[in-house]
């Protein structure tokens, strides 16, 4: 009894600690720069970018080790992904991704990671530690988008021709459905319970929401914005908050991000942020949401308790994916 | 694909636990009729092809027209719509018929493919190509669908039922010139036109631009120095064609010369310094291998490998057409033309074909709505519809003929 008090005593201590220390704690986003072959480092506690990394060419997919330590980058043109160490922003080695590597998704555990061949119409599955492929999955014609369900079992995969989203289990690399989508899926992000999965389709102009146990399309946000043109509205990135009440979703070349009332998928509002919006990632306490802007080059940062845009950082050329270290 | 085993592992605890109960019977049962989704039944779908090889050039030509134009897009497509179908159980097969000396008749290719059970025709053809077939095959279901001729009679007074245009028509080509010079504000146009009837033609539609985005045209001559741009080196000519540019008053000259004969030996030799367009310099165009935006990179990369050549406006066409039909089928889950035809004019029928925005028919004429590029040579300098231009339905619907305006009254 005693004990448990005392225990409940640290973490009211904690908190009283962390709301002392200020807005947030200090994470590192690192941006990919689709045409300027770098990542570009931004601290998420000044929102200034405190380094430029070289990578290899066109650099699409961002995503970090658990540990944060090292970095993963698909250098889509080189055919490779590139391994950085946080710690002093070098290409510390390459792994073998198969050809055109555009996005990917890490196990859960921190290993295998789960690639997205867009020229080749396959997913690659690459044993991290050992580069070695470790299974290659054929798919729709340029497969994209990568979501992995919470319990790490299911990972799906988004083909931006054959308009699907393809189910993959990741004990058999054996494609076991198939939902089809609106045109050009870009992104597929579950929900933390696991029971639904999002889908972008950029031409399409829709989000689908998917049953997952059943695997059926029980929903379909559309977007209307005031002054933009219907075809200027192509969603692509979409993040969901831990809590499952709000959806982000970025527009494209509508320049904005939706707010989503994600249990009654009500598009709540429209935050204007800068041109053609791609990406989205969270900080690890949700309170940050980084944009990244590709004609503008810039990266917007969105406040996600106050849903309002707080800064822009200029990036380098181009920039395409966002990953946020853990810590 | 369908693996019962893998598919019980992403299944809650409670059913997990009626599955195992039920494991004997599944093992008598076929998993399709329990799955929530039926499996779907296998679908083969044909599609045709009939083109013409472009004869090869005289003499040294550094950008001919591959033997295979149009057909390498073909193949595309329908590799693409066969890696959709895996999922689907749908495979494509293609059908083509080059067109030669020997066998040059359009109406007995389409009647050979037709014989064959063939119900969706790609023609990558001239207009009265076009116009015979579509009639040779109006009986028998067919769906023409037109990849190679921008006529605008074709979507207008010759319109017909059973074709669908996947080219721009020439008046939504010169409405996307006409309207980037309008964002330039260069409203001055010296028009110079070609000999051949599709020069005149090309001619008309930059007329009709002009009057509707009220641009004016301040000088018209005809071009009359032969086909200079194939003439080799130097000519005597050169002055003469530099002196008929003189003493006018514009702020660009468009070229109206299908064939390419003469328009790319305008630009840099006019006696003022002026921009150059239309049929060559700055082009509106469906495809060209500086795009890359809208994933389009990924098509360039998936056609040079296939093709060993880069892809040109034709073999986009054709890939397009074929993509059409996958699309459609994969959407209705039929190959049946009696259900394809109606719905690709529905407003859920939408193509993604790498142009930012989805692609759809326009009812009236069965013409397929496109953003269209407007490029140089060595890079795209604007797409249309331009921003700003408006319309109450679509801003493609700025591009070509609207339904007040149409004539097309299909029988």
């Amino acid at each position: 009894m005693s004990r448990r008090i005392v225990a409940g005593l640290s973490v009211v201590a904690l908190g009283t600690w962390v709301a002392l220390c200020g807005p947030a704690a200090a994470f590192t986003a690192y941006v990919t720069n689709e045409k300027g072959n770098s990542v570009s480092v931004i601290d998420s506690n000044t929102m200034a970018v405190t380094a430029t990394w070289k990578v290899g060419r066109r650099p699409r997919g961002v995503t970090l080790s658990k540990d944060g330590k090292e970095l993963f980058v698909c250098a889509s043109d080189d055919d490779r992904i590139d391994v950085l160490d946080t710690s002093s922003g070098k290409v510390v080695r390459s792994l073998r991704s198969g050809p055109d590597p555009e996005q990917f998704i890490l196990d859960a555990s921190g290993n295998p990671l789960y690639v997205a061949n867009e020229d080749d119409s396959q997913v690659t599955i690459i044993d991290i530690e050992k580069n070695k492929v470790l299974a290659e999955v054929p798919v729709g014609v340029e497969p994209e988008g990568m979501g992995l369900s919470p319990d790490g079992k299911v990972l799906v995969n988004t083909s931006e021709t054959t308009n699907m989203a393809h189910f993959i289990d990741t004990k058999t690399f054996q494609v076991i459905d198939n939902v089809l989508v609106d045109a050009r899926p870009r992104f597929a992000e579950f929900t933390a319970d696991g029971k639904f999965l999002w889908v972008s389709a950029e031409v399409g102009g829709t989000v689908s929401v998917i049953d997952v146990a059943q695997r059926r399309v029980i929903k379909k946000i559309t977007f209307k914005i005031p002054s933009v043109n219907d075809e200027a509205i192509q969603p692509v990135g979409i993040r969901i908050t831990k809590d499952g009440s709000k959806a982000f979703v970025a527009l494209g070349p509508a320049n904005r991000v939706a707010v989503i009332d994600a249990k009654t998928y009500t598009v709540e509002k429209y935050l204007p942020v800068g041109q053609r919006v791609w990406q989205l990632a969270f900080t690890p306490d949700q309170k940050q949401l980084f944009t990244t802007n590709g004609t503008s080059n810039d990266v917007s940062v969105i406040d996600v308790a106050s849903e309002k845009v707080v800064k822009s950082i200029p990036v380098g050329l181009l920039p395409w994916g966002v990953a946020i270290s853990p810590n | 694909m369908h693996n019962p085993a893998a598919e019980i592992r992403v299944r809650s605890p409670a059913q997990r636990q009626w599955l195992r109960a039920g494991l004997a019977v599944l093992a008598l049962v076929p998993f399709s009729a329990w799955a929530q989704q039926p499996a779907p039944q296998p679908l083969d779908t044909s599609i045709g092809l009939i083109y013409r090889p472009q004869p090869a050039p005289s003499s040294y030509d550094a950008e001919a027209a591959p033997e295979d134009e149009g057909l390498a897009g073909a193949k595309m497509g329908i590799a693409d719509n066969n890696t959709t179908g895996r999922f689907t159980k749908q495979t494509y097969t293609l059908d083509d018929i080059a067109l030669t000396d020997d066998k040059p008749d359009p109406v007995a290719a389409a009647k050979e493919l037709v014989a064959k059970g063939i119900r969706y025709l790609v023609l990558a053809l001239p207009a009265d190509a076009v116009l015979a077939v579509s009639d040779a095959v109006k009986d028998t279901g067919t769906v023409v669908l037109n990849a190679g001729a921008p006529d605008d009679r074709l979507r207008g007074a010759e319109c017909r039922a059973n074709v669908f245009h996947i080219l721009p028509s020439r008046a939504m080509l010169t409405d996307a010139l006409a309207q980037y010079l309008t964002v330039m504000r260069w409203r001055k146009i010296f028009l110079i036109v070609g000999p051949t009837e599709a020069d005149k033609a090309y001619a008309d539609a930059v007329r009709n631009s002009a009057r509707k985005f009220a641009l004016k045209i301040t000088a018209e001559k005809p071009w009359t120095f032969g086909p200079l741009a194939k003439a080799r080196g130097d000519t005597p000519t050169r002055a003469e064609a530099m002196v008929f540019t003189r003493g006018l008053d514009y702020d660009m000259a468009i070229v109206a010369d299908e064939e390419g004969d003469w328009g790319d030996y305008v630009p840099y030799r006019t006696v003022d310094p002026r921009p150059v367009g239309g049929t060559q310099a700055l082009t509106p165009t469906t495809w060209s291998p500086v795009l890359e935006t809208w994933g389009a990179a990924q098509a360039q990369n998936r056609f040079r490998r296939l093709a060993g050549r880069l892809m040109r406006p034709l073999d986009y066409q054709v890939w397009a057409a074929v993509r059409t039909v996958g699309e459609a089928v994969t959407a209705k889950k039929t190959n049946d033309p009696a259900v394809i035809a109606p719905y690709l004019v529905e407003p859920e029928f939408t193509l993604p074909a790498y142009k930012g925005v989805p692609l759809s028919f326009r009812p009236w004429d069965h013409q397929l709505r496109q953003a269209i590029i407007v490029v140089q040579p060595k890079a795209l300098v604007s797409v249309a519809p331009e921003q700003g231009f408006l319309h109450q339905r679509t801003p493609l619907d700025t591009l070509g003929v609207d339904l007040p305006e149409t004539t097309c009254k299909f029988k």
